[in-house]
């Protein structure tokens, strides 16, 4: 299929839902519009209302504060699941004794930490990005200690072989090789960064999207949530193109789509 | 300091090698191996499949201790790895992370070449091995033949005084072993390195090496004949071939050699 076919056919679906949402609550199909619209509200008042929110500065604040929880929460925990995942990946024994904390420590539901961080880090960003770091963290980890111990043997032997020392080693041969795994989890773990921040927002916050969507809902204000959860989508999206952006330009090497072309 | 001029390039004493077995219990893979490879002398090792052939070629490169015997390098007993030994894998080694040329440069860092000298003397060596166009090729873009020259040149590139080759040629069709046999014969004659060359296929045997030497099948295999191939060299290995002298070697070593297949079939057929 082609591209502009494929886009097209996107933007069809898109539009066919917008429209069946449209239909169902501006005319009285369902019951009473006023009545519908107090649970469902219209596409055309969400837009209007994303429209007003960008005209003031107000969602600028909000973004600017979610992304920077994202960020943080991204790059501490994927910083803390590398250094863990390699640490790990080269001590058999320390892997084999932490082995029961790390999967009952992964196997929490980390909404429960959220109040818990709320009162150790306060109400500002640092609860938030302590929250995603959590989430980010065992993704990261488990992914870079399975690429570490997952490097082909015989590439190992013949780096050895080559004369490489554990320094060069771990430049040449460990750190790409574990790069490969992060990568491949890099939309989940960014995704579950800015999870971590929306979530921690919703529940305890000044600022951000959450906080938005949070206040909306409080006042059953439905057109400001669906407000939200669109500025939100479009906040994903964006980021994850940058993410695959990043990701083809540093894993060039890897055969795949991404440069399946030139061989 | 100088090695000793009546010093062994590798030599093998009285070596034995076993593994582990996961349900206990040891398995006994070669054993009273006694071979010793003189500086710029090409040995080719010949053997049934699961001989242990390679397990010889990893003892020699200090990748695997042995359970007897010595293991000495120029007169010097090995301990740890190799230094002085290049390996060319049977298997993929390159880093497919890595660029052809980066392949070839990188292995120069150990010795602490500045990158802009390794990376001129890379793009030497990959032009010696005819990829002077595939610089820029990462290896999952490059073809099986193509690998095995980058990895030709990973490995001659540090000037080792000893070349360990296990199979090397094995997964390439027929046409492209040739070319390889015969490019892996110049680059050779141009310093005459000592050669340790571990192949299934007796006919490539012949045609690379000064020496073959075969081994009995498995398990607890040792060395059983030792013959000199006496063609002249350079020699052109589709050539060699057809020499009345290379159907006489061949003769004479396959009637040794096939007892010992046909064991290994017996037993099984071990891969």
């Amino acid at each position: 299929m082609s591209r502009a076919k494929l886009l097209g056919m996107q933007v069809g679906v898109g539009l066919a839902m917008l429209l069946l949402w449209h239909v169902l609550t501006v005319y009285p199909i369902l019951g009473a519009p006023k009545q519908i619209q107090f649970f469902f509200s219209t596409p055309l008042d969400v837009l209007a209302r994303v429209v007003k929110e960008f005209s003031s500065t107000e969602i600028w604040r909000h973004l600017w504060i979610t992304s920077i929880e994202t960020v943080l929460a991204f790059a501490f925990g994927a910083f803390g699941g590398i250094l863990f995942g390699f640490v790990f990946a080269r001590g058999e024994t320390l892997a084999a004794v932490f082995d029961p904390y790390i999967k009952a420590a992964n196997a929490l539901p980390r909404v429960v930490l959220a109040p818990i961080f709320a009162l150790w880090f306060g109400l500002g960003i640092w609860s938030k990005v302590a929250l995603g770091f959590t989430l980010v963290f065992f993704i990261v980890f488990f992914n870079v200690y399975q690429g570490v111990r997952e490097v082909p043997q015989v590439v190992l032997a013949n780096a050895r072989m080559l004369g490489m020392n554990e320094r060069q080693l771990l430049r040449h041969v460990y750190w790409p090789a574990a790069l490969t795994w992060v990568f491949s989890s890099l939309h989940t773990s960014v995704g579950f960064a800015l999870v971590g921040a929306v979530v921690g927002e919703y529940l305890g916050s000044s600022a951000g999207l959450g906080y938005k969507i949070q206040q909306a809902e409080s006042v059953f204000d439905v057109t400001g949530v669906f407000a939200g959860m669109l500025i939100l989508a479009v906040f994903v999206i964006v980021i994850d193109m940058l993410v695959s952006a990043i990701e083809n330009r540093l894993l060039v090497w890897r055969p795949g789509p991404a440069t399946g072309a030139q061989s | 300091m100088p090695p000793p001029p009546a010093a062994s390039a590798v030599s093998l004493t009285d070596l034995a090698i076993a593994f582990g077995l996961a349900g206990g219990g040891r398995y006994t893979a070669v054993e009273a191996i006694g071979l010793a490879v003189r500086p710029g002398e090409f040995v080719a090792i010949v053997g049934p499949t699961g001989c242990g052939k390679s397990t010889l070629l990893n003892a020699a490169a200090g990748l695997v201790r042995p359970a007897a015997g010595k293991v000495e390098i120029f007169g010097a007993a090995l301990l740890g790895l190799n230094g002085r030994a290049g390996y060319l894998f049977q298997q993929d080694a390159l880093m497919p992370w890595k660029t052809a040329l980066d392949n070839v440069a990188v292995a120069l860092e150990p010795k602490g070449v500045a990158q802009a000298k390794a990376h001129e003397q890379a793009r030497g060596w990959l032009a010696r091995v005819g990829l002077s166009a595939f610089l820029d090729r990462y290896p999952h873009m490059l073809s099986g033949g193509q690998k095995k020259r980058v990895a030709l040149a990973q490995v001659l590139i540090r000037d080792p005084e000893i070349l360990l080759m296990d199979e090397p040629f094995g997964p390439l069709d027929a046409q492209t072993r040739q070319i390889m046999g015969n490019l892996l014969l110049d680059l050779w004659a141009a310093d005459r390195k000592a050669v340790l060359f571990v192949t299934h296929d007796l006919e490539e045997a012949i045609a690379l090496a000064d020496r073959v030497v075969v081994m009995s099948a498995g398990p607890a295999a040792t060395i059983i004949g030792d013959f000199p191939v006496s063609l002249p060299r350079p020699r052109d290995i589709a050539e060699v071939r057809l020499e009345p002298a290379f159907h006489h070697i061949h003769k004479e070593i396959w009637a040794s050699l096939k007892v010992e297949v046909q064991k290994a079939y017996a037993a099984g057929g071990v891969g």
